[in-house]
């Protein structure tokens, strides 16, 4: 009896510290400048975040401050500002490095995206180590930034680009992923979230698959990094790379984390400033990881103004944003299946706060201009993810996709949007 | 603030049911595809000259309702035509939907319902789409193309 009080007592404990804390929607929108603005003389209705993500004050604020006190050129002067811009640039990297759990600060090299992560890779890792006949694994759910550059390293090199197939729901086909991972295979590159499904890839599990192989992989995670806790570690994935403008920060900046053994037999991928130790006409010397990744003045105000945006997250926990984007996908999966002629495009059992639908006889960009009318929007079109809309047979789709700021009560304007659609075409 | 009547006019509508002239064109001579990479609409203009003047014109491809109506209503103003009308049409064409036409449109005959589209900058693209794809067809080979 005693011992039965005590794990309830127990258990109840748990569920008290396991409660969101204190996340409030509409406080945290008022942390958001552009929310409060009108469009079209309505409320704001913002729905692209898989697009871009709209920037709390803390990061606006962050960039000014930069600018109006620190600002300088890093890694160069002695002087006092530049000694500030430094620590405020390399302050910005320890950040990084613990929200994705990643070993040392090293590992994190600042870029301009995802895509200019992606695209390190391939022009470093890559060209040094495919030949002709080998093979580059990537999936049929991944945006148009992690094919071309891949589709271009396989041209230069003679190589094979693979695909991965998905199923009907949108999900990966594990079983011909794993069958696809050959000893010609020299990488995989897959996405965290599909940008253009909501799929979460079942990460883990194909890492393990690909490194059985003794094969490394890059996971693109411009959707994941604010949709979930990423731990590098954990994952145990070679490579991850996100974008600010995604992770509620600035555009210009983004993030290549790279396992340091790795990054420190590739060679360099711009030559310039900051990424060189010595310069003689003869001969360059290399600066050691990350800098030698580094080339020229990098956007340090992006830097800062990530960030706050990294530790804005982190003041709300991501557990609680992974709790409200869930809640808000199922209300809206719920609410736009109900509407008669709508196609949800993407079921997969694991999904994140993207959804992508079809409306019969009506095209997604007529959608897209009629809810604009409303002051609510949504992206409409292939989402750069071509391949995925032929897998669908689709043209394009229509796609709302959730921030940690969105209510239900936004969902509740997009379905009314939607009638509204479905009149103008009656 | 800018009314969705003006750009989703009955007969933009209708037209974007029940596209006009949408088949492949059985010995066309002029061919062109034309895309619009953002959107991912795509249309084939299929073209049937007599010496300079348009015999016959089709079309084919999918698209949103101001660009496969645009397509429709261009296939029936534009049969019968000159390459050189073709394309005056098309230049007046183009300033009444991005709002640079001055005058008051009278010849642009039923293509004036795309007027309202200058109220709304990004469908330009819908609407321009078909005329672009006309005008690559009739500066194209002349060569016959496939019809198989």
């Amino acid at each position: 009896m005693t011992r039965v009080l005590s794990m309830a007592s127990g258990s109840a404990q748990a569920a008290l510290q396991e409660t969101p804390s204190g996340f409030d929607v509409h406080r945290v929108r008022a942390d958001f400048p552009i929310l409060q603005r009108k469009v079209r003389g309505r409320d704001l209705v913002y729905l692209d975040n898989a697009a871009t993500s709209q920037k709390p004050a803390a990061v606006i604020e962050a960039i000014s401050r930069y600018y109006e006190r620190d600002n300088s050129n890093i890694h160069r002067g002695v002087h006092y500002l530049a000694e500030r811009a430094t620590a405020e640039f390399e302050a910005a990297r320890k950040t990084i490095q613990s929200f994705l759990n990643a070993a040392r600060p090293e590992e994190i090299i600042f870029v301009r995206s995802a895509t200019e992560a992606i695209n390190l890779v391939a022009q470093t890792y890559g060209r040094a180590h495919l030949a002709a006949g080998d093979e580059v694994l990537i999936t049929a759910m991944e945006h148009h930034s992690d094919i071309v550059p891949w589709q271009l390293l396989c041209e230069e090199k003679q190589a094979r680009l693979r695909v991965a197939p998905i199923n009907d729901a949108g999900e990966l086909i594990l079983e011909e992923f794993e069958r696809l991972l050959s000893p010609r295979t020299k990488i995989v590159a897959v996405a965290h979230i599909s940008n253009a499904l909501g799929t979460i890839n079942p990460l883990a599990t194909m890492v393990r698959m690909a490194h059985d192989k003794g094969i490394p992989v890059l996971v693109d995670g411009a959707q994941a990094a604010p949709r979930l806790p990423v731990d590098v570690q954990e994952l145990d994935c070679d490579f991850y790379a996100f974008s600010g403008h995604k992770a509620y920060g600035p555009t210009g900046i983004g993030v290549l984390y790279g396992k340091l053994a790795l990054l420190e037999k590739m060679p360099p991928y711009q030559g310039g400033g900051d990424m060189i130790s010595s310069v003689t006409f003869e001969k360059t010397t290399f600066n050691k990881v990350p800098h030698k990744f580094e080339a020229g003045t990098p956007d340090m105000a992006g830097a800062v103004g990530l960030r706050a945006a990294l530790e804005y997250l982190n003041g709300l926990g991501l557990p609680n944003i992974v709790a409200h984007e869930h809640e808000l996908l199922t209300y809206a999966t719920d609410a736009i299946s109900r509407i008669p002629g709508i196609r949800v495009i993407g079921t997969a059992r694991e999904k994140a706060g993207v959804l992508s639908f079809v409306l019969d006889g009506v095209h997604p960009h007529d959608m897209g201009t009629i809810l604009d009318q409303e002051g609510i929007a949504i992206r409409t079109g292939h989402h750069c993810a071509q391949p995925v809309m032929e897998r669908f047979a689709v043209d394009a789709t229509a796609r709302a996709s959730f921030g940690l700021y969105n209510t239900k009560e936004e969902i509740d304007a997009l379905v009314r949007g939607i009638q509204k659609v479905k009149e103008v075409f009656a | 603030m800018a009314d969705l009547r003006d750009l989703y006019q009955e007969l933009i509508l209708e037209h974007s049911k029940a596209p006009r002239n949408y088949r492949q064109l059985a010995g066309a001579d002029h061919k062109a595809e034309g895309f619009n990479p953002l959107c991912g609409d795509h249309f084939t203009v299929y073209l049937k000259m007599d010496g300079d003047s348009i015999q016959d014109i089709a079309f084919q491809g999918s698209g949103c309702a101001i660009s496969k109506a645009s397509a429709s209503m261009m296939t029936q103003s534009i049969k019968g035509k000159t390459k050189e009308q073709a394309k005056e049409l098309f230049e007046h064409f183009h300033r009444t939907v991005t709002g640079t036409a001055n005058g008051d449109g009278s010849d642009l005959g039923k293509l004036t319902v795309f007027a309202g589209v200058s109220e709304f900058p990004t469908r330009v693209k819908c609407a321009t789409l078909a005329w672009h794809t006309l005008q690559a067809a009739l500066e194209g080979s002349q060569e016959s193309v496939s019809t198989e």
